[in-house]
């Protein structure tokens, strides 16, 4: 491809204080072979239009912070190619759902809040003995069972293309439930109990309709649709286990 | 200093008409109500059977017109879309693992249509002879 060729991008641009709204502002860039959108925003901030603002920092699709509508869907622009998205225009926006503080960056303290909401830590009944009485073992089947869980990078696509949270901004959503299910399916956990309570509960699992594209959107393959739909049986289960007289068969 | 607004802006009501994949999402969740509507007619159907041959014959004489024939074919569309959907999503409902080895969604899913298949038939067997 031509070093001479160039792409428009259109860009939504945000200035607190001074713009109502929204508005998208063109660029025109280097059309480069081995370029991504984040690349032709950095192109854009380093030699077009400094005030442009967005987040990134690794480029390699780890560290979930340059996620951006690109089309109108969500995608990490580390890995969204321009050719793949040529010949144009592109329209680059801020993750929507969200609220955005400025151009392409989004306030990110209401997924923080979910998050910690669903203890996305190991939790244990007994107080933790020192390390020197040795690690909590698991096999490699244990392990198997949430690995895919415990793969998510944070990087919100999930909830920016999940109509139920556009619509319902109390809903947990599936980046969060997906990390409930990560911890409940491992074996050194005891929290299920813990987490029980946030799962089944109005803003839970019975919120999601299964649209599935928090699954489709997802750039490392976590699946949080299928996460919910399994923590909807186990809410499911456990509601029957609540009844006077059944025996509980669950892990705690 | 700049000042912190942040702007919100909740999506429309028509956010499902932007992309293909919200769409069919809709026709999934719209195929309920044709189902429950067919299930309607059957409910009819069967009061009908209760009170007598007359009321059972002028019930197939509306059935039997054009519209009706219409709605049915209208109502299969959406009965399969509902069927094939739903029994493409159970490997994501329910995962069963083999050691470290989780059963493929292919394994999981081929059952289901063989057992459509089978009862379907045995359906149409009962109607036939």
């Amino acid at each position: 491809m031509s070093e001479n060729t160039t792409i428009t991008l259109e860009v939504a641009r945000y200035r607190p204080g001074v713009d109502e709204r929204p508005t998208m502002q063109l660029y025109e860039v280097p059309l480069r072979d081995d370029w991504v959108v984040l690349d032709a925003l950095n192109y854009i901030k380093d030699e077009v239009d400094g005030t442009l603002s967005y987040r990134w920092s690794c480029r390699m699709g780890v560290c979930g912070s340059c996620g951006m509508m690109v089309n109108g869907v969500p995608k990490l622009t580390c890995s969204a190619f321009l050719r793949d998205l040529a010949p144009g225009p592109i329209r680059v926006e801020a993750l929507q759902h969200f609220p955005i503080e400025r151009d392409l960056v989004t306030v990110l303290d209401d997924f923080i809040d979910k998050l910690e909401s669903v203890t996305p830590w190991i939790v244990r009944d007994e107080p933790e003995p020192p390390p020197e009485d040795g690690e909590y073992k698991q096999t490699p089947a244990e392990l198997a069972t949430f690995k895919q869980y415990s793969m998510c990078i944070n990087c919100m696509l999930c909830y920016s293309a999940c109509p139920v949270y556009g619509q319902e901004p109390e809903f947990i959503g599936p980046a969060a439930l997906a990390l409930a299910q990560r911890y409940n399916l491992d074996s050194r956990d005891e929290g299920n109990d813990l987490r029980a309570m946030v799962i089944g509960s109005q803003n839970g699992v019975w919120d999601c309709t299964f649209v599935n594209e928090c699954s489709e959107v997802c750039p490392k393959h976590v699946d949080p649709a299928g996460a919910i739909q399994q923590l909807k049986l186990v809410s499911a289960v456990e509601w029957f286990e609540n009844l006077p007289g059944v025996p509980s068969r669950r892990k705690k | 200093m700049t000042v912190r607004k942040p702007y919100y802006e909740r999506p429309s009501s028509t956010w499902w008409l932007k992309r293909w994949p919200y769409r069919f999402f809709m026709l999934r969740e719209i195929s309920s109500v044709f189902i429950a509507g067919y299930g309607v007619l059957l409910v009819v159907l069967a009061m009908q059977v209760y009170r007598g041959p007359s009321h059972l014959a002028d019930y197939v004489n509306f059935l039997d017109s054009p519209v009706m024939f219409v709605v049915h074919a209208v109502v299969l569309v959406f009965a399969l879309l509902h069927t094939i959907t739903f029994f493409n999503l159970t490997p994501k409902a329910m995962v069963v693992r083999i050691g470290e080895k989780k059963l493929s969604a292919v394994m999981m899913v081929t059952p289901i249509y063989v057992a459509w298949l089978v009862v379907s038939a045995l359906v149409a067997l009962l109607f036939l002879l």
